[in-house]
C-alpha cells in the first residue's frame, strides 16, 4: 500500500508543479505573437520591447517547462508500468504523436527566436514565435486527447488482456477532449494575460515606465476578457460532458448521496459529513444544476447512493465514491476564480475605455493577487478532474491501485520523491528569485549591462565583470 | 517486413539520432569545464549548442513515446527496471536544462558558478548513464515471467556496463570537441583541435575495451557477428581515419567521422539485441522481444502513418534551423541572452 500512496504522492506533486508553468507558457507564447505582430505590422519599437520584456519572464518559465516535462514523459513508465502495460497501446500514440507533432516545434522554433532578432528577417522571426505558441497548444491538444482516454475511454477493444486500439478517430474525437481541450486552452491564455495585467499593475503603482506597462495591459485585458468568458462557456460544456460521461464524479462534485428533486438546485456552500454521508447548511441556486447539467430547467440528478448501489452491480464490491470534499470544494473553488476572473476583466475594459487605467489604484492594487487566481483555478480543476476520477486509473477499465508498477520498492519511490521534491524546490527558489530580478530591472536596463566584459580573454569574464 | 520490425528500427534511429545530436551538446557542456579558459569562452560554448540543444533532447522524448506507444511492454519492463538510474538521469537532465537558461540571467559570481556545476555534471552523468543502461541491456538482466525486472545495483552496474558508460562519455566529449572546432572562433578553437587529439588515444583503448568485453560478457557476436563485426571494423577504419584528420584540421570531416562513430557503437546495441528488446538473464523464455512486447497492428498502422507524414517536416526545418545558425560563434558578437 504504501508504494501506492507514494507513487500517487509523486505523480500529483510532479504534475502539478509541471502544470505551474504549462498554462504560463502557453498564454504568454501567445500574447507575445500578438504584441510582436503589432510590432511588425505598425513598427512601433514599444511593441518590440513588450515582446522582448515579456518574451524574458516567458523564458524563464519556459525552460521549467521543458525540464520538468521530461520527468511526466518517463514517470507512466517508472511508476506505472501496470498501467503502461495495459493502455500502451491506446495511450502512447498521442504521447508519441505530442513529441513528434508539438514538443519539435516548439523546442526549434524557440531557439530560433531567441537567437534570431539579429540574424532572421522580421516577418520570419515573428513566424518562428507564432509557431511556438502553435506548438504549445497543438501539445495540449494531444497531452488532453490523451488525458481523455482514462477519463472516458473510447475507441478500443479489450484484447490480449489489455486495451488495444481499434478507432483512432473516436480516440482523437472524445468528447472528453472536445470540451477540454477549449477549457483548458482558454485557462492557459487568462493565465498568460492574467500575469502580464497583474505585473504591469503592480508597476503602475509603483509609478514606473508608466507608457509601457499602461500599454502592455491592452493586448493581455482584451486576451482576458475572451478567454475568461471562454473559460465559463466551456466550463458548462464540461460540467454537461461529466453528467453524462461520469456522474459519479459530477455527484461527488456536488455533494449529493440522495438522487436531487426535479429541477436540480446547484450548491454554492455546504457543510459536508461523508461518514453520515449527507450535507447541512446548504446554500442552493435552484434550477442551475439542472442547467450546467443539462442546459436546460428540468433534470434530476443521481446522487452517490444510486450511483454506488449501480457501479457494484455492474463492477462488483469496492467503494467507487471518490474524496468527496476534495472534489466538491475544488469545483467551487474554480468556479469562483472563474466568476472573479471574469469580473476584474469587465472592470479593467470599462477603466480602459474611460482612460483612467492607470490611475485607479485600488484596481490595480486588485490586479496583483489575482495573478494567481488563474493559477488556483487550473489546480482545482486538475484535482476535480482526477481525484473526482478515483478508485478509477482509466474510468471504468482499470483503478489506480492496479497500475502501479509490481517491481518498484515503497523505498525507491520515497528516494525519487525526495530528490525530485528538493531539486523542484531549488527551481521554484531560482525561478523565482529570477522573476523578481527582470521585474526589478524593467524593460528598459541598460544594454551595456551585458557588456561588462573588458578583456575577453581574462580570466572571470561577466562573473567579475559585473562586481 | 512485419510493422513491429520497422518500429524496433524507428526507435533504434530516435535513440541513435539522440546520441548523435545530443552527444555533442554533452560533450561541449563538458568542455564548459575541460576546455573553457574564462567566462567568455563558456559563454562562447554554451551559444554554439544554444538553439539545438532542445530539440535535441526532444529525440529522446520522442524514443520514448515511439516506445511506449509501439511497444508498451519495453517501456514498462525498461523504465520500471531502470528507476533509480532514471531518476539520476532525470535529476541530471532537468539541472542542466534549465541552466542553459538561468545561467545569464544574473550576475553574481555564486549564481553563475552553481549553473556551471549543473551544466557540466548534467553532461557528463547522461552519456554515462545511458552507455551503462545500453550496455547492461544487451548483456541481460533478471526479468520474470511477468515481464518485470528485479535488478539489483550489481546487474546493472557492473565491470562491463562501467566501461560502456565511460565509452559513451569519452565518446561525446569528443564529438562536442569536433563541434567546438566547428562552430567557434579563435583560440577556443585551436584548444579544441589540440585536446580532441589527447581525447582521441583514450577513447579509442576504451572502445577496443569495450568490444572485448561484450565478446565475453555477451551473447552479441555469437548472435549477430555476421553484422557486428563488419560494423566494428568500419568504426575502426573510421576511427583511424580520425588522427590524420585532426591533423589537418579538417573540422567538418573529423565532426562527421565521430558523428559516425556514434552512429555505429549505438546502432551496434540494437543489432546484438534484435529480435529482442530486453534480454532475460532468469530464463530466456522470459525475453521481451520485437513480437511480444509489441502494440496491436492497428496500432502500429495509425502510427506509421503519422511518422512517415511528420517525420520529414521535422528534419526538414531541423536542418533549416541549423543552416541559419551556420555561422561560428565569436567572442565579438552579443553573447548575453
Ligand atoms: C495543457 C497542457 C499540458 C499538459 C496537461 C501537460 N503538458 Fe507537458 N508541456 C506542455 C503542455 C502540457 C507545453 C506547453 O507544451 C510545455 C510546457 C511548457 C513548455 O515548455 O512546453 C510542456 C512540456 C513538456 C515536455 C518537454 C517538451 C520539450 O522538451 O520541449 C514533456 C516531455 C511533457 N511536457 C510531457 C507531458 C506529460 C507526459 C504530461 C502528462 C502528465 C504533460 N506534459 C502534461
Ligand atoms: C497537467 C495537468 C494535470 C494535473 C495537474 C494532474 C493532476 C493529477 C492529480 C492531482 C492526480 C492524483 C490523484 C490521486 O492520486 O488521488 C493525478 C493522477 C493521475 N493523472 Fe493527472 N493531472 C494532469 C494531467 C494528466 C494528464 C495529461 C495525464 C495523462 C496523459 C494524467 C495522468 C494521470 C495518471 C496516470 C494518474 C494516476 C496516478 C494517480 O492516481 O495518482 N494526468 N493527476
Ligand atoms: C467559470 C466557471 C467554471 C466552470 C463551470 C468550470 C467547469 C469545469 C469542470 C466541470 C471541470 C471538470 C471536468 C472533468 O472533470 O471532466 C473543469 C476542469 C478544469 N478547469 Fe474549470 N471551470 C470553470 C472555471 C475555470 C477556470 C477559471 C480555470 C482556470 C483558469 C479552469 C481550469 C480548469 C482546468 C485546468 C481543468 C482540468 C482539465 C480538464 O479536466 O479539462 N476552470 N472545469
Amino acid at each position: 500500500m504504501e508504494d501506492l500512496i507514494l507513487a500517487r504522492i509523486q505523480f500529483a506533486s510532479t504534475t502539478l508543479f509541471h502544470f505551474i508553468f504549462v498554462p504560463l507558457s502557453i498564454g504568454l507564447a501567445f500574447i507575445i505573437a500578438i504584441m510582436q505582430t503589432l510590432y511588425v505590422v505598425k513598427k512601433e519599437e514599444i511593441y518590440k520591447k513588450m515582446a522582448q520584456f515579456w518574451g524574458k519572464f516567458f523564458l524563464i518559465n519556459f525552460a521549467v517547462g521543458v525540464v520538468t516535462g521530461i520527468l511526466q514523459e518517463f514517470q507512466f513508465g517508472m511508476n506505472w508500468s501496470s498501467y503502461s502495460r495495459f493502455v500502451g497501446d491506446v495511450f502512447g500514440a498521442p504521447l508519441a504523436i505530442e513529441a513528434l507533432l508539438a514538443f519539435f516545434i516548439e523546442s526549434t522554433f524557440i531557439g530560433l527566436w531567441i537567437f534570431g532578432w539579429d540574424k532572421l528577417p522580421k516577418k520570419l522571426h515573428l513566424a518562428c514565435i507564432w509557431l511556438v505558441s502553435i506548438g504549445t497548444a497543438i501539445s495540449a491538444l494531444w497531452i488532453l486527447v490523451a488525458n481523455s482516454f482514462m477519463q472516458n475511454p473510447l475507441g478500443y477493444v479489450i484484447e490480449n488482456g489489455r486495451a488495444e486500439m481499434n478507432d483512432f478517430f473516436a480516440v482523437i474525437t472524445n468528447p472528453k477532449v472536445l470540451v477540454a481541450f477549449p477549457h483548458t486552452i482558454f485557462a492557459c491564455f487568462a493565465t498568460g494575460a492574467f500575469f502580464i495585467l497583474g505585473m504591469s499593475a503592480w508597476k503602475l503603482l509603483q509609478k514606473k515606465d508608466i507608457e509601457f506597462f499602461k500599454r502592455s495591459m491592452t493586448v493581455p485585458m482584451i486576451v482576458g476578457l475572451i478567454s475568461t468568458l471562454g473559460i465559463a462557456f466551456s466550463g458548462h460544456s464540461q460540467a454537461t460532458y461529466l453528467m453524462d460521461a461520469q456522474p459519479m464524479k459530477m455527484a461527488a462534485a456536488e455533494g449529493v448521496w440522495e438522487d436531487t428533486a426535479d429541477p436540480a438546485p446547484w450548491t454554492l456552500f455546504a457543510i459536508l459529513d461523508t461518514d453520515k454521508k449527507e450535507a447541512s447548511a446548504r446554500i442552493e441556486i435552484p434550477y442551475a444544476l439542472s442547467y450546467l447539467a443539462y442546459g436546460k430547467f428540468s433534470g434530476s440528478v443521481e446522487g452517490m447512493n444510486t450511483l454506488q448501489e449501480k457501479y457494484e452491480k455492474e463492477f462488483g464490491d469496492g467503494n467507487y465514491i471518490p474524496p468527496v470534499k476534495t472534489t466538491f470544494w475544488s469545483f467551487r473553488i474554480m468556479v469562483a476564480a472563474g466568476g472573479l476572473m471574469i469580473l476584474l476583466t469587465l472592470i479593467g475594459l470599462i477603466k480602459f475605455w474611460r482612460g483612467k487605467l492607470e490611475n485607479s489604484s485600488k484596481y490595480l492594487k486588485w490586479m496583483i493577487p489575482a495573478i494567481f487566481f488563474p493559477f488556483i483555478a487550473n489546480f482545482s480543476g486538475w484535482i476535480m478532474s482526477e481525484i473526482g476520477r478515483q478508485p478509477w486509473i482509466v474510468y471504468g477499465l482499470m483503478t489506480t491501485a492496479d497500475g502501479i508498477s509490481p517491481n518498484v520498492s515503497a523505498g525507491s519511490v520515497l528516494f525519487s520523491l525526495i530528490t525530485f521534491s528538493l531539486i523542484y524546490t531549488l527551481l521554484a527558489i531560482a525561478m523565482v528569485y529570477l522573476f523578481v530580478r527582470v521585474f526589478k530591472e524593467g524593460p528598459f536596463k541598460k544594454a551595456t549591462d551585458d557588456l561588462h566584459v573588458a578583456d575577453p580573454f581574462s580570466e572571470g569574464g561577466v562573473a567579475n565583470g559585473a562586481k | 517486413m512485419e510493422l513491429s520490425e520497422l518500429w524496433f528500427i524507428l526507435v533504434g534511429v530516435l535513440f541513435v539520432g539522440f546520441v548523435f545530436l545530443e552527444g555533442f551538446d554533452f560533450g561541449v557542456g563538458m568542455g564548459t569545464k575541460f576546455l573553457a579558459k574564462n567566462d567568455t569562452e563558456k559563454r562562447m560554448l554554451i551559444n554554439s549548442i544554444g538553439p539545438f540543444w532542445d530539440a535535441n533532447e526532444v529525440w529522446l522524448i520522442t524514443a520514448g513515446g515511439a516506445m511506449f506507444a509501439a511497444f508498451p511492454h519495453w517501456y514498462a519492463t525498461l523504465f520500471s527496471g531502470y528507476y533509480i538510474p532514471f531518476v539520476v538521469l532525470l535529476l541530471a537532465l532537468i539541472a542542466r536544462g534549465v541552466a542553459f537558461e538561468f545561467r545569464g540571467k544574473a550576475h553574481s559570481s555564486a549564481w553563475v558558478k552553481t549553473w556551471d556545476w549543473a551544466i557540466f555534471l548534467g553532461s557528463i552523468l547522461p552519456p554515462f548513464l545511458l552507455g551503462v543502461l545500453f550496455s547492461s541491456l544487451i548483456k541481460g538482466l533478471p526479468i520474470d515471467e511477468n515481464m518485470d525486472m528485479h535488478a539489483g545495483l550489481l546487474d546493472i552496474v557492473n565491470v562491463y556496463t562501467v566501461v560502456g558508460g565511460v565509452a559513451f562519455v569519452l565518446l561525446s566529449y569528443l564529438h562536442g570537441l569536433m563541434f567546438t572546432g566547428l562552430k567557434t572562433e579563435g583560440a577556443l578553437r585551436e584548444r579544441a583541435n589540440r585536446a580532441a587529439q589527447k581525447v582521441y588515444l583514450a577513447t579509442g583503448i576504451v572502445i577496443v575495451l569495450f568490444v572485448v568485453l561484450t565478446g565475453i560478457y555477451t551473447d552479441a557476436f555469437a548472435n549477430r557477428g555476421a553484422i557486428l563485426i563488419p560494423l566494428y571494423i568500419v568504426a575502426v577504419i573510421c576511427y583511424l581515419a580520425l588522427l590524420p584528420l585532426l591533423r589537418k584540421k579538417k573540422e567538418g570531416l573529423s565532426f562527421a567521422t565521430t558523428g559516425l562513430i556514434m552512429v555505429l557503437v549505438t546502432s551496434s546495441f540494437f543489432i546484438a539485441l534484435f529480435p529482442n528488446v530486453m534480454i532475460s538473464s532468469t530464463d530466456l523464455a522470459y525475453n521481451l522481444t520485437v513480437y511480444n512486447a509489441a502494440s496491436g497492428a492497428y496500432s502500429l498502422k495509425v502510427m506509421t502513418i503519422v511518422a512517415a507524414t511528420m517525420v520529414p517536416i521535422v528534419l526538414a526545418y531541423t536542418i533549416w534551423s541549423y543552416y541559419i545558425f551556420r555561422k561560428r560563434v565569436t567572442h565579438k558578437e552579443h553573447l548575453e541572452y
